[in-house]
This record gives structure tokens, sequence and C-alpha cells, in this order.
């Protein structure tokens, strides 16, 4: 699905002095089958801007297209006018998946509550189990399905698998956008891994449209191949992942921060060691700083036999390397 | 939700006006005094009394109108059916006749009567709370409860209770909204439908809700302890209450209106 957004203002609390436009005029478009992350301080916007894409908020003013479909006719001026949008149908294609989803399971078993959304739609029974199974496979939780944790309680989980069961919950409506908020936020290492590994495959293997609100970048630069920067409920950058993380002062300036391993990268860079600035991988960066200890090595090897004329070579092959000790 | 931003019950609007100076426990007493007069209040002048007593007190306040009767919206329902019931349910005069059901002159008056006392009554719970916040309004409280600790009233954690209260409510409003657009998110629907399943659609909203306000708690209570929080015994403050020459000026205010209304009662040439 492609979403995109207007002019889009969305003011809290309008017509009291503590009115606040939480979006503020923005306009952008997101491709059917692109992942994009949205980063931003605390504060800028991301939230509210999300729940605007399946229709959950109405602007206030400008237009959101979902399909090319504006959802609010007319636009905010036009209240009440023009044909209304089936935003249920909206909400069917668009998945929301909120910070901590695990606080809206309610149901007393895992299947119950994952058949939520597809009971809602009105599915017919052998539907509705289909998807259920589908959905839980993919978030992991396949292996002892229907018969083990389906029957469980989902208030007895564990914090990874009741965020798993939620997500699953979404999913069960078979959605061709996902927007996530913070989809890892407070799982340990190895249920965050596995999140990502499970958001990678519906992107690259079922083709799901990815919309990442994230804190942490080096889930971004593993998920994303855009990142949308917000603040203040406006943009402030937006361009490829490795384009925008390339820049880790400006994104420190706004209170956030590159991934871990652009940051030594710049640091390397900044004492003399000639290394590329735009790697996002610890796998990425492994390889390159091999390859310039390789040259290093080979620089010193070379200019052993010469002796005495260290302070000249300084800008030759090996200098990088001897400024690296200053 | 639209649905949550009506209530203004138990909203407190910051202000500088003479209410807002009175001392918390004065303004208590005074609304439980009036609310007793209330209901002693039988005729038409007993009635204008008590409206002049709470305009006075409204204009006092500097309360924006708009708000104070915006929280009165979600139980217009109740004054109606109030209202016809006494309408069609008090014996005497005909005043005109519905099929088998018969208005009269009686009616008529008791049923105004009964609206003017839930609104009077309503307007002004909403200005206490307007004008006083909700940690002053629980200092009030206990210290006019802390005489009845002899008789076993647990003053200090009565009052304790209210403040958490007050405090959650918005943080469990926003909890339900959030929780709300999850379920919308999953193909949830608030609006529609007949009453049965309207009630029924808010399972998916309450459970996780009181989950959630479980959690809270238990938190809450953690974090308490954790810095020795041990109940009333022995507990001094920071702000002492201290009532002034205003307060004298409005119990004396309030005791006349008292006196006026109750007098009303039974005298003999109304």
């Amino acid at each position: 699905m492609s979403i995109e957004t207007r002019d889009l203002t969305h003011v809290y609390m309008s017509g009291t002095p503590r009115a606040i436009a939480a979006v503020d005029g923005i306009s952008l478009r997101i491709e059917d089958g692109e992942a994009v992350g949205i980063v931003g301080p605390t504060g800028s916007g991301k939230s509210t801007l999300v729940q605007h894409f399946n229709g959950l908020l109405r602007p206030t003013s400008g237009h959101v297209l979902v399909d090319d479909t504006d959802l609010w006719g007319a636009g905010a001026a036009g209240r009440g006018r023009g044909r209304r949008v089936d935003l249920r149908g909206v909400r069917r294609k668009v998945g929301l998946i909120f910070q901590f989803p695990e606080h809206q399971l309610f149901e007393e078993t895992v299947l119950a509550d994952v058949s939520f959304g597809p009971r809602n739609l009105g599915l017919p029974a052998a539907e509705i189990k289909d998807r259920v199974a589908e959905a839980l496979r993919i978030v992991g939780l396949g292996a002892d399905g229907a018969e083990g944790i389906g029957r469980r309680s989902p208030f007895g989980l564990s914090g990874g698998q009741m965020r798993r069961v939620a997500i699953a919950g979404v999913l069960a409506m078979r959605p061709s956008t996902l927007v996530l908020d913070e989809p890892t936020a407070g799982l340990d290492p190895r249920g965050r891994a596995g999140l990502l590994d499970t958001l990678a495959d519906l992107h690259h293997k079922l083709g799901l449209t990815l919309v990442v609100v994230s804190h942490n970048m080096e889930d971004l630069a593993f998920l994303v191949d855009r990142v949308i920067v917000l603040d203040k409920g406006k943009i402030v950058g937006d361009g490829p992942t490795r384009e925008v993380f390339s820049r880790p002062d400006r994104l420190r300036s706004l209170g956030l921060d590159a991934p871990p391993v652009v940051g030594l990268m710049h640091a390397l860079a900044a004492r003399g060691a000639k290394v590329r600035t735009d790697l996002l991988y610890p796998e990425e960066a492994v390889a390159e700083i091999m390859r310039w200890l390789g040259t290093r090595a080979k620089g010193r090897r070379g200019r052993r036999p010469s002796g005495g004329a260290r302070g000249k070579d300084g800008a030759g092959e090996g200098g990088d390397g001897a400024s690296v000790h200053v | 939700m639209s649905m949550f931003r009506d209530i203004t019950i138990g909203q407190y609007l910051s202000g500088s006006s003479v209410v807002h100076r009175l001392d918390p426990r004065t303004k208590i007493t005074i609304v439980g005094v009036f609310m007793v007069v209330l209901f002693t209040a039988a005729s038409a002048t007993a009635y204008g009394v008590l409206i002049a007593f709470t305009a006075l007190a409204v204009a006092l306040a500097h309360v924006p109108t708009g708000m104070l009767f915006r929280g009165l919206r979600p139980i217009l329902f109740l004054l109606l059916l109030t209202f016809v019931l006494q309408l069609f349910l008090t014996r005497g005069r005909v005043l005109f006749e519905l099929g088998p059901l018969v208005a009269t002159w009686e009616g008529l008056r008791l049923g105004v009567f009964m609206v003017l006392r839930l609104l009077l009554l309503l307007v002004v719970a909403s200005l206490l709370t307007l004008t006083t916040s909700p940690v002053s309004l629980t200092d009030g409280l206990e210290a006019i409860l802390a005489p009845f600790g002899v008789v076993g009233v647990p003053a200090h954690e009565l009052a304790m209770m209210m403040t958490i209260a007050l405090r959650f409510i918005p943080t469990l409003m926003e909890e339900a909204d959030k929780i709300m657009k999850a379920q919308m998110a999953r193909g949830a629907d608030f609006e529609t439908g007949n009453p049965l399943r309207r009630v029924r659609s808010l399972v998916p909203l309450l459970v996780p809700l009181f989950v959630s306000a479980f959690r809270r708690a238990d938190e809450l209570a953690t974090a308490m302890e954790s810095r020795c929080y041990r109940g009333g015994t022995k507990r001094t403050r920071l702000n002492r209450l201290k009532a002034g020459a205003l307060d004298a000026l409005a119990a004396a205010a309030t005791a006349v209106m008292a006196l006026v209304v109750i007098g009303l009662r039974w005298w003999p040439f109304r």
C-alpha cells in the first residue's frame, strides 16, 4: 500500500491556550513495498503522525491518502461532506502496532486473542482458524501453536511472547502494510533479535510495506532502506538509511544518535584512519577495518628497510596508521 | 476519543480568585451545608435564594460557565428522566393527558424542583473541584475527618486514597484512549450496534485497562514502600492549612443562606 500525506497538520487541544501542533505541515509519500524508518526526539510527533496512516486520528488540516484514496474526503475543511471512506477497510490493510502492544491483550486464550481481528472482519470460522495459525507461525509461536501456547492465557506468557502474540493479532488481519511504534522497546536481546528477523522476513519474503518508528538506530539500520527524521512536528531529514546515518553530528544535535558502527568509523576517521564512514553493520565494519589494517601493515613492511625516514613518510601510504597512535 | 473529552468532573482550573483562595476546609464544609440545605428547600423563593447563592459563587470564582455546563452534558438524560417521571407520577390537578399518562400541576412543580436540585448539586460540586487543587482538597478532607480518628475513621488513609485516585484519572484516560485505538486498529467497533453489542464491545477495552491499573497500583505501592511510606501516624506537613478573614466571610454568607432557606420552610406566610 502506498501512504501519502499532504500538508498534514494535527493540533492537540485546539481552541485552548495549550493548543500544540504535534504534526505541523508534513508531506511525505511511502511507496508500496518500501521499508521506512521514522526517527525523532521524544515529542517530535512520530506517534501522532503514524496514527494518521490508518485513520485513527483525523487531521486538523491536510490530507492522508492510502493507495491514492483520500481518507477524509475533502479534507478537514470539508467535514461531513463527500463520500465516506471505509475506515475499517483501511485499518485491515494498514496494520498498526502500538508501543507495548502486549498491553492490549484481553482474551482468555492466545487463540481467542489473535482471532479478535479476523472475527471483527466477519470471516468464516475455518478461515479464522487458518489465519490465526498462520499469524502465530509467522511470529515464531507456531511450533507448539494451536495445542501448546494457543490454549494458554496470554497473561501467563513472558514479555517477549506476549508481544509476539499481540503482533500476531494484527498480522491475522493480513495487512499489506505494517506500521510499528517502537517494536523492540523493553525486549531482551534474544527477543529483540527474533522480532527483527520476523519483521525482516515479513518485508523481504511476504513483501509487506514496513513503517518503523524507533529510537533504536541499530534496529532501523537492520530493517529499513529509508529514514525520515522528524523534529517539532516537521520533517528535517529524509533519505536512504546510509545517507541519513552518515551524518551523526546532525542526529546528535537533535538528541538522537547514529548506530554504534557509524560512531566507531567516524572516530577512527577523526584520528586519521583512512576508512569509509558510511558503514552501518558490524560485519561491514570488520571487513573495512581488516582491509585498512592490511594496508597499514603493508605500508610498515615496505618502509622498514629504509630506516630513518619516518617523519617525512607521514604523508605516505602508512602515514594514517602512525597518526592513530598520537 | 471525544468520549473522554467531555468529562470535566474532578478537573481543576488553577486561578487566584476569591473562591480559589478559600481554605479547602471552608469550601468542603460549605458544599456539605449547601447539600443539606438543598434538600430542605421546598418553595420557589427558597430555590431562588439557592440559585442566587450559587450564581454568586460561580461569578466570584471566575470559572468559564461553558466549562461548568459542559460537565452537565452527561447527566442531561438523567435530568430529563427525573422531570418526566415527576411530571406523570405525581397526583394532583390535571395539567394535560397523554393517552394513559396524566401530567399534573403538582408534578410539573416537583419536576422542576428536582431538576433544579440536581443541577445545583452538580454545579456546586464541580465548582469545588474546579477551584480546589486535588492536593488541597484531600488536605482539607483529611483535616475535617481527623477528629473522627478517635472512633476509628482512617482519615489519612482515606485522603491518600482520594489523592491517588485523582492523580490517576488522566493517566488511565490516556491509557484507555491508547487501548481503544489499538483495538480499533484490529477492527473493533465501539460506536455502532445495539446497546448489548456496545456493552460487549467494551470488554476488549476494560480487561486491558484493569490489568494496567493493577500493574500501576502494584508499582506505586512498591515505590511508596521503598521510600518508607508509613501511613498517617505522626506525619507532619510542609504547608499547614490556615483559615483567614475571607473564610469567616464565606462561612457567614453560607450561614445566612442556610438560615433563610430553612426558615422559609417553616415560615407560615410564604
